[in-house]
Formats: structure tokens, C-alpha cells, sequence
């Protein structure tokens, strides 16, 4: 048997919806992914027996070095406010803000994963006013930073790996675990932002029901039809990084293939497009956003081709909720 | 967690992290003579969502919103849907509404299946309770996170959300639910899909919680069929709860002020499958969402002078504030705390298992969870039957115009209760929006009349043994509300 790979698992400005997805994981279930890398949850809100005096004392023995913390999970952002003080999180029964006891045992932590955009980056938690000036465990949206600085390393040398998702799929997070469990995770397998790139060097595009629209810019133009959300609806799954169309999500399911635009959930101040969420902005007609690696003009030129290509079944379909027009279905032995 | 002890004889205690629960939570208890005399509930995270959607377009409410709760996501964008298409005077398609409570409906019972499996009952299986003659097989199915009750559950949950995969893309923080229906329609074969998984869910609910047909345990009616159960019913996790309730008296433990609201249940054509109104000492009444106001007094909150309607409510934090003791305000309708969840939805609509636990011996951690169980029940009977209705090639999803000036409340039930959003449209922009969610009422900080919020009051009595630092009775009786701490304070 090899030594259990222990893992502490602490939060704070965020929804806990990254723990409620990653209670989905199946075939297996949790608990015995989590056995079959020897990963030890030593504490977790939302599983672990051990409430108020019985967790305080098992932190305390982590931060002395009689427990070894392998990992240290961070789901949520870090609140700095009010002026500095992280008074709009106190850690219940300590009296010490989460910030700081996450400053701590991120000081005896062989590495540190980010779950989830919020302690990634700041999330949802840091939009707007960003009243409680969150932030991420060491960016500040875009910026490197945050709460644990941009020099910031963990005991095995490793920066904070950004396990970025709003939520994060049940697998982004125990894949990661069972790699650093397994040795099998280094800086090289981080990308730009620090994701790992098992999942983030793939486009939600990928995958993504809706192509053969999006090859004819055979566009949705309101909730519910079945066109490609990219034109109108402000889906963005041809720039966001995740493999969410051929992982998939509860059984079946990603964004696209629920209706709704991809919103680049796992990017850095994804929570500020600088529009509405569902509406693409555009300039002269052609959308701001344009798809990753794409020259505009080749983009242009395509998208007045393809839709003067568009055959009359796509037009049809796309701004139907419906299957309007099935596709014909051809007589193979007469070419 | 710390303890001090006065001159008087006054034991003081401060309970947390309080986990198993959603989100953060602190509990300082006033005890003496080994019982909680009184009780002061903290909400120690505040996140300030309610500010972050001012000056938004109204639409990104069904972004922003469901975030502030990984747990009741779902909840959190039918409030914020509801409140949309009050603004757009906009209904839904019959398809929009069925399929929308297909997909609230599979949250709740998801989130009662987690409360019961993985945040309540693994309590009993402490190394405390390792004298009473239940204990080993407590241990067995409900040792935290690896007894094979837990295990299970959290499977068929697994299952049970494979419902929002295909309605809703995925689970939590969906767009899918909108204020005219839903985003992605079915077909009839996504319905033999969906009554398929739907069936697995039946079957583990059948073979492992209840030991018999869902349409038994809805029907239960008296507190008297519910001690023939314990005594010979159906073997199964619910008869073992009822044994441990029965040996540790929870039918006495926790009783909070008895006066209930419910703002009514997936919406029918003509009524909702779980009716609207409150229940008090003078019976049924209707719920007047006029005389609901929030009061500061002890929240760290800006707007003291007197209690706001939501419609005019204010959410600035006050960091120099030391006399509030929570981030949380204190809801008060018709000036008085009300306690929300699945025994209020159940007492209003007439359950009459529920009805009799509650006149009988009054709402308890029994009552809380014994009507979890019966709304389990029910609603997955409910569910069967809307997957039945709906109707492939009519519409999903009816379209409206937003207008620049409107307001209105969306108000829905998460699983652990009450739930309004409040919504202001200015210029096109998010001018207001305010929320009370069910946990902001059950876990209320007191109001400028010193009024103890429902959970104080339930604690107040709560037995302490000696040399005890996290009182289990104290665990039981938080936990039976199912608290949901990222929604309380947002």
C-alpha cells in the first residue's frame, strides 16, 4: 500500500458548487476514484464527521507537521475586504479569517489546487463592484497576484494549479488529484493560466452538437432554437478552453447541448464580458469575438460564403426549438 | 471553537466550523445546567450578491443568481426567471412550465437525498452514541463518507441529476430555465431517457430507504402509522432513522415557534402541485408578500432605522459594526420569525402525516425529517408524471421584450424552503434586487425586539453532556433545517 495521498479541503467565497458537481463523479463514483489513486480527504466540509473543535484540532496538526498535506484544496474565492482586514469571511469558531488560515497551511502544502474559477481567479465572487475585494488564489482576474502572491510556490515547487470551471466538472478535479497523487503533473502541464491542460487545451467547440449550423452560420436568434449560439446568443464555445462537449456532464449534458451559450466559464474575468451574457456584441454585423486562431478577414470571407451555402434544411431547423426538416437521406449506389 | 465558564455558572460556547452543512456557519450557545439557554446564530461569509447584479442588464440575473448557491442553483434561477418574466408580464409555454419543474423538482429531491444521507445521519454513527443497541448498523449504513448508505445515495444522486444533463445541459448553473420555459425542448425519446432514470431513482429509494413503494410513504397519515412503521413497517433506512428518533426523542428536540411559510410548489394550470400559505397556532392562512421586511438590528448591515420591504431594502455591509453578530438580516413577516422547508410546504398543503407530528408534538428535527422523506416521496411520484406530459413539437419557450422600468418578486421553493428574489428595472438596468432565501429565514439573527430567529429558538433547551465542546444534540437540531449558508447571506 502506498502512503495516502492526504488531502485538506477548505471554503470560502464561493457557492460550494464546485463540491456539489464533484459529488456527481460516476462510473465510479467518488469515493472510489478517490480510493483507487489512494487519495485521503483528511477533512471536507461537506463529508467529513469531524465538526468545530474536532476540525480545529486536526488543522493544528497539519500546520505542525505531524499530518503531511499533500494537497490543499481552495474552492471559492479569497475575500480581502473590508480594507484589508478579510472580515467578510472569518473561519466559524477561529475568529481568524479564511484568507489567513489559507495563507497558513498554504506555507505547509506540498501543492495547492484552485477548484473552480472563484478561487482561481476571483469568479462570479469578484464581478461587479466586487464588494468584498475577492480575488484568486494567485491571480487577480487576469493578473498574477492574489491572495498568495505571484512568487508564490508550493512545497513540491509547483505554482497554484487553476482547476478553473464555474462549476468544475466532477472529473477536472479528481483527474487532477490522482495526477499529483501519481507524480504525473509538472508546470509544463499547466497552460497560460495555469489549467490543466488535460482539459483546457481543448474548445467547448469541440464536439459541440451545433457545428454543422456554426459551419453555415445557420444561427439560433432566440432561447430555445437550434442553431449555432455564436452569431446572436453570445456562445462563446469557439473561444473557451474545456473539453466540456466531449466529456459531458451528468450523463448527456453541456451548456450547448442544454440551449444556452457557452459563457467561457473557465477563464479569468469570464464574469465581466463587457455585455449581456446571452448577446453577442458586433461590430458592423460580425461578432466580436472571433473564433480562436482565426484571421478576421478569412473569418468574413467564410461566414458570407457559408451563408450563401446554407442549405434550406439548416435555415429551417436553426431558429426552430424543434427537428423541422430531417436530413435526406441518400440512395448510396446512385453518386 | 472556544469555552469559558462565568461566576454564575454560564457556560459559553462557540461552535464551528460547523460542517455538513452548505457553506459556513458559527453558533454561540449561552448554556447552563447542561442545557442551551440561549443561542445567537452567525452567518460568517458575506459575498455581497445582491450589489454585484445592480447596474447589470436584467438578463444576467439567470448568470449571476444561480451561482450564489452550488446546492440550490437550480432554485436560485427559477426565483430569478419567475422575477424576469414578472418584469416582461411574460407566461410560459406548458412545455416551459412542466419541464422547469422537472427541473427544480430533481434538484430538491437531490439536495433531500444529500441532507438526509450525507449531512444528517452520519451524526449517529459518532463513536458518542457507540452504547445504543442501533449504533452498529448506524455505523454501518451512515459512518461519514464511507457508510454504505452515503455511498448509495450519493450514487442514485448521481443518477437522479443525469435528468438535468439531458433538460438543463448540466448541474449546477444552468441557463436553461427562462422567464418564458426552457431552453432545450425533448423528444419522445429524451422522455423514455428521462422515465428511465427516473425509474433507477425509484428502485434505489424503494429497495434501500423506504423498503416498499413510494405511494405507501406518501400516504402515511398519522403519527400512529408512523410508530406501527418503526414497530414492524418495511426494513429499510427510514425505519432505522425512526428507531434512533424514537430512542433519542427527536419528536422533543429542536421545536422551534410552529408558524410556517410555504409560497407554494411547481406551478400547475391551475394550482401548484404543493400550495401556497402559512400555518400558525390559528391554522391556514394566506401568505401577504406585502408585509414581509427585513430588519438590520443585529445584522453588520447599513439601514437600522427600521425594517425594508425587499423592494426597498439595502444591502451595505458596515465593517465597523461590532454589535451585529451576523451578516445575516432578520425577514420578518407580519413582524414575526417564520420557519420554512419541507415541513412547511407539507403542513400548508394538508400532508396530514405532517400536520399530526406538528399538533401533536410540535415541528421537531422528527417533524423536519420525516417530511423531507414524505416530499421525497411525492415528488418523485410528481415527476413520473410530468415527464408523461410533456409534449414534444409544441413550444418550449415563450419570447418577450424587456422593458426599461418594471419590478417584481419571483418566488419559488428550494428545498430547504421559502425563496423570493426582488427585482428592480431602471433605464434597462438592474436598479434593485434583493433576496431572502429559506436559511436567511430559519437562521435569522434576533430583530430590534430581541426576537431570537427560528434556529435560536430551537436550540434554546438543546441538552449539553458534560465535557462536551460541539453538542451533538445542538448538531442534530442545526442540521435538521438543512441549512444552506451561501444562500443565507449571498
Amino acid at each position: 500500500m502506498p502512503a495516502p495521498f492526504n488531502v485538506l479541503w477548505i471554503q470560502s467565497g464561493g457557492c460550494g458548487g464546485c463540491t456539489m458537481s464533484m459529488l456527481c463523479a460516476e462510473a465510479p463514483d467518488l469515493s472510489t476514484t478517490l480510493e483507487s489513486a489512494s487519495i485521503r480527504l483528511l477533512w471536507h466540509p461537506t463529508l467529513s464527521e469531524e465538526t468545530g473543535a474536532e476540525a480545529l484540532a486536526l488543522f493544528a496538526q497539519v500546520l505542525a507537521g505531524e499530518i503531511r498535506l499533500d494537497a490543499l484544496c481552495v474552492e471559492g474565492a479569497m475575500l480581502r475586504g473590508p480594507n484589508n482586514t478579510g472580515r467578510f469571511h472569518i473561519l466559524a469558531g477561529t475568529g481568524v479569517p479564511t484568507i489567513e488560515w489559507v495563507r497558513r497551511l498554504a506555507a505547509v502544502a506540498e501543492n495547492v489546487v484552485a477548484v473552480g474559477t472563484c478561487a482561481a481567479y476571483g469568479g462570479v465572487t469578484a464581478a461587479g463592484a466586487n464588494p468584498t475585494d475577492a480575488c484568486g488564489l494567485q491571480y487577480d482576474g487576469r493578473r498574477e497576484g492574489g491572495a498568495l502572491g505571484a512568487a508564490y510556490r508550493s512545497r513540491s515547487g509547483m505554482p497554484v494549479i487553476n482547476v478553473a470551471g464555474c462549476p468544475t466538472h466532477p472529473n477536472w478535479v479528481t483527474e487532477t488529484l490522482m495526477l499529483l497523487a501519481a507524480g504525473l503533473m509538472e508546470a509544463d502541464d499547466l497552460d497560460v493560466y495555469r489549467r490543466p491542460r488535460f482539459y483546457a487545451d481543448h474548445l467547448v467547440h469541440h464536439g459541440c452538437p451545433r457545428n454543422e449550423y456554426y459551419e453555415y452560420k445557420a444561427s439560433a436568434e432566440k432561447m430555445s432554437d437550434l442553431g449555432c449560439m455564436m452569431e446572436h446568443l453570445g456562445c462563446l464555445g469557439t473561444q473557451a478552453h474545456a473539453d466540456c462537449n466531449t466529456r459531458l456532464w451528468n450523463g448527456e449534458g453541456s451548456c450547448t447541448r442544454g440551449g444556452y451559450a457557452c459563457i467561457n466559464c473557465t477563464a479569468p474575468e469570464f464574469e465581466e464580458p463587457g455585455h449581456a451574457f446571452v448577446e453577442t456584441p458586433k461590430i458592423a454585423g460580425i461578432p466580436v469575438g472571433l473564433p480562436t486562431d482565426m484571421p478576421k478577414a478569412w473569418f468574413v470571407a467564410l461566414s458570407s460564403l457559408a451563408k450563401a451555402a446554407t442549405p434550406e434544411r439548416l435555415r429551417l431547423n436553426a431558429t426552430s426549438d424543434h427537428l423541422v426538416v430531417p436530413p435526406a437521406v441518400r440512395d448510396i449506389k446512385r453518386r | 471553537m472556544s469555552e469559558n465558564v462565568s461566576p454564575e455558572g454560564t457556560t459559553r460556547l462557540v461552535v464551528g466550523p460547523f460542517n455538513r452543512v452548505e457553506g459556513d456557519l458559527e453558533v454561540r450557545l449561552e448554556a447552563a445546567q447542561g442545557r442551551v439557554e440561549a443561542a445567537f446564530v452567525s452567518s460568517p461569509l458575506f459575498r455581497g450578491f445582491e450589489r454585484i447584479l445592480e447596474g447589470r442588464d436584467p438578463r444576467d440575473a439567470l448568470v449571476i443568481a444561480p451561482r450564489i448557491c452550488g446546492i440550490c442553483s437550480v432554485s436560485q434561477s427559477h426565483a430569478a426567471a419567475l422575477a424576469l418574466a414578472g418584469v416582461q408580464g411574460l407566461v410560459p409555454t406548458d412545455n416551459g412550465r412542466v419541464a422547469t419543474n422537472l427541473i427544480v423538482a430533481t434538484e430538491n429531491v437531490a439536495d433531500h437525498l444529500t441532507h438526509f444521507h450525507v449531512f444528517f445521519m452520519p451524526d449517529f454513527a459518532r463513536a458518542f452514541y457507540a452504547d445504543r443497541p442501533w449504533f452498529a448498523r448506524a455505523e454501518d449504513r451512515f459512518k461519514a463518507a464511507q457508510g454504505r448508505a452515503v455511498r448509495k445515495a450519493l450514487e442514485t444522486r448521481a443518477t437522479l441529476l443525469h435528468v438535468l444533463g439531458l433538460l438543463a445541459g448540466r448541474w449546477p448553473h444552468t441557463l436553461a430555465i427562462q422567464p418564458g420555459g426552457v431552453t432545450r425542448g425533448a423528444d419522445a425519446r429524451d422522455k423514455m431517457r428521462l422515465q428511465a432514470t427516473l425509474g433507477a431513482v425509484r428502485r434505489a429509494l424503494e429497495d434501500d430507504l423506504f423498503g416498499t413503494k413510494l405511494e405507501r410513504i406518501a400516504e402515511l397519515a398519522s403519527r400512529d402509522e408512523l410508530d406501527a412503521w418503526r414497530a414492524n413497517g418495511p426494513d429499510g433506512d427510514f425505519r432505522l432513522f425512526l428507531e434512533i428518533a424514537a430512542d433519542l426523542e427527536l419528536d422533543r428536540l429542536g421545536r422551534a415557534y410552529d408558524r410556517y411559510l410555504s409560497y407554494g410548489a411547481y406551478p400547475g394550470l391551475d394550482a401548484p402541485l404543493y400550495a401556497r400559505g402559512i400555518f400558525t397556532g390559528e391554522g391556514l392562512g394566506s401568505v401577504d408578500v406585502t408585509a414581509i421586511a427585513e430588519d438590520h438590528t443585529n445584522a453588520r448591515m447599513e439601514g437600522r432605522n427600521r425594517p425594508h420591504h425587499p423592494f426597498d431594502g439595502s444591502t451595505r455591509p458596515d465593517a465597523e459594526d461590532e454589535t451585529g453578530y451576523s451578516w445575516c438580516k432578520a425577514p420578518r413577516l407580519g413582524g414575526l420569525p417564520f420557519e420554512t422547508g419541507a415541513v412547511a410546504r407539507q403542513i400548508v398543503d394538508g400532508q396530514p402525516l405532517v400536520h399530526d407530528i406538528v399538533r401533536r408534538g410540535g415541528g421537531s428535527v422528527l417533524a423536519r425529517v420525516v417530511a423531507r422523506l414524505v416530499e421525497t416521496a411525492r415528488t418523485v411520484i410528481a415527476m413520473e408524471g410530468w415527464v408523461r406530459a410533456l409534449q414534444p413539437g409544441e413550444p418550449w419557450c415563450a419570447q418577450g421584450a424587456m422593458p426599461e422600468y418594471g419590478r417584481a418578486a419571483g418566488l419559488t421553493e428550494a428545498a430547504r424552503g421559502a425563496l423570493g428574489h426582488w427585482l428592480r428595472v431602471e433605464n434597462g438596468r438592474i436598479a434593485g434586487y434583493q433576496i431572502i432565501a429559506p436559511t436567511t429565514w430559519n437562521f435569522s439573527p434576533r430583530d430590534a425586539a430581541g426576537v431570537p430567529g427560528p434556529l435560536e429558538a430551537a436550540l434554546v433547551g438543546a441538552p449539553i453532556r458534560q465535557g462536551e465542546t460541539t453538542p451533538v444534540a445542538v448538531q442534530h437540531i442545526v442540521r435538521s433545517f438543512d441549512p444552506c449558508m451561501v444562500c443565507t447571506v449571498h
